[in-house]
């Protein structure tokens, strides 16, 4: 029978949340890396034993935790329990949280300074690994979206790291400015149908996209607006809070901008207003049906200054028309007295014949609908404040 | 030996108990030698103490020893006799930011 597996990083450890394909009765473990931030999680969709973890601190800085039995046991990849932590030569493994920026003449020479928040240019300054994105084909091979914004792959299974240079040489990166959470890579979509194809978002700089498996980008955010930014024909310095594919129709991507949901059917080319009827126009996590390509989700958040659901409402939005036309789903989620948000890698689906939605909020609580959310329950109440979520769907 | 005591989240990523750590250091015991140390053994704390590329002090973490804040001495300065003597630990400790 098949069964799903949630894995939700907070800001004081992650937890990992099972049940069968009912999703009615779960259980919960954790909490793993106790005390330490948990950007995010995710696990290899070719290996879904092979999970990996972006731990980071601000005392402590960036660790990488690899499992390959489920989350059962977790190591840091290079220095695995129980063999002996320096190489023959006697130099020490430690390299799985070694996230150096490439500066070498030939393709990090230029990539100096990106715009700070008063405008003034400031260098490069590695902080965290936001997101993790393992390789639909490979389970050594995963991506990394870190502040300040860049993209790293690994090869071997995270024990160590390069940067792809590409995407920061792509020539605008002198105009990347941090958002109010900071400079991050925090969505990396890759193309199930094309391999050399991966979509990547930043705050606050938009969406890019390679066609050739991340060695060059092109900036594809034709159609988006900027509240204050007067020129509407500009390359880059967008708010892009997350994008979603659709799998069956990879040159779909949904996009929850800082303002507006918007949409692209020619894989960023251009982008279109679907917010429709939305009560607001604000907020961070967008996904989508896993069946049905049309069917989308999000949680309107009531402006950006106060970062909390609108009217006391903890409301998810749905819309069964590619945007548009939206109606609000409720029940089983507080309807007064709420003042939660939901962050930007919080929202996953499974893949069941009944699709299950999930989502975590910034007041411990970890939500799922096993009916594509025509109702909802709370899986857990009072996690510490929940900064990602991701589903597995294990046969 | 060279003690050295190291707060909580790296105690648990080296997987140490509650203890100090002991370390056989070669030569001058000096901040930079004794992290050498500590790194050459437990390599999984490389990165989380010093910057990987500039071994600069990560900036929410002090060194102490013999009451002394050695935060922002030369790393290649000798360590106070005590903690090269093993009668004193050298103290990697989380700096208090915020509220």
């Amino acid at each position: 029978m098949s069964s799903v597996r949630v894995l939700v990083g907070t800001i004081k450890g992650a937890f990992i949340l099972t049940a069968d394909g009912k999703r009615e009765k779960w259980t919960v473990e954790g909490p793993f890396f106790a005390g330490w931030e948990i950007y995010h999680m995710k696990g290899s969709p070719v290996d879904p034993n092979r999970l990996y973890t972006s731990q980071s601190s601000g005392w402590f800085g960036q660790i990488i935790q690899r499992s390959d039995d489920g989350g059962k046991t977790w190591h840091q990849p290079g220095t695995p329990a129980g063999e002996p932590m320096t190489t023959p030569e006697g130099f020490p493994k430690g390299e799985s949280n070694k996230f150096v920026y490439d500066t070498s003449p030939e393709t990090g020479k230029p990539l100096t300074t990106h715009q700070w928040y008063d405008g003034t240019q400031h260098p490069w300054e590695f902080k965290r690994v936001w997101h993790v994105e393992p390789s639909l084909k490979d389970p050594n091979a995963i991506y990394a979206g870190v502040e300040d914004a860049a993209l790293f792959m690994s090869t071997d299974g995270a024990k160590t790291w390069k940067e792809l240079p590409g995407l920061r040489g792509h020539g605008t990166g002198s105009q990347w400015a941090p958002g109010a959470g900071g400079l991050g890579v925090h969505t990396i979509v890759l193309d199930p149908t094309n391999p050399n194809r991966i979509f990547i978002a930043i705050s606050a700089a938009g969406c890019f996209r390679s066609d050739d498996a991340g060695k060059t980008w092109k900036p594809i955010n034709r159609g988006l607006k900027s509240k204050y930014m007067p020129d509407e024909k500009a390359e880059v310095g967008f708010c892009v809070h997350r994008i979603a594919q659709p799998r069956q129709r990879p040159n779909t991507l949904y996009m929850q901008l800082h303002w507006n949901i918007m949409r692209t059917d020619d894989a960023g080319e251009s982008w279109r207003n679907v917010s429709g009827n939305l009560p607001t126009d604000f907020g961070f996590p967008i996904d989508v049906h896993a069946h049905e390509p049309e069917t989308i989700y999000v949680v309107p958040i009531k402006s950006d200054s106060e970062h909390y659901v609108h009217e006391g409402k903890l409301r998810v939005y749905r819309s069964r028309t590619g945007g548009g036309e939206w109606e609000p789903l409720t029940k089983g989620l507080p309807q007064e007295n709420c003042y939660v948000n939901i962050l930007r890698d919080a929202m996953a689906v499974d893949t069941l014949d009944k699709c299950g939605i999930y989502f975590g909020t910034t007041g411990g609580q970890v939500y799922v609908s096993a009916d594509s959310g025509d109702t909802w329950k709370a899986i857990v109440h009072d996690l510490p404040r929940v900064l990602s979520v991701e589903v597995q769907t294990l046969e | 030996m060279i003690r050295v005591v190291l707060p909580f989240h790296l105690r648990t990523l080296a997987r140490l108990d509650d203890g100090e750590v002991l370390l056989d250091v070669k030569g001058p015991v000096t901040q930079r030698t004794v992290l050498d140390a500590l790194e050459s053994r437990f390599p999984m704390l490389r990165g989380t103490i010093r910057d990987h590329v500039t071994l600069k002090r990560r900036p929410l973490l002090r060194f102490f020893a013999c009451e002394q804040d050695l935060s922002h001495e030369p790393p290649d300065d000798p360590l106070p006799e005590a903690v090269a003597k093993g009668e004193a630990p050298f103290m990697v400790v989380g700096a208090i930011a915020g509220g």
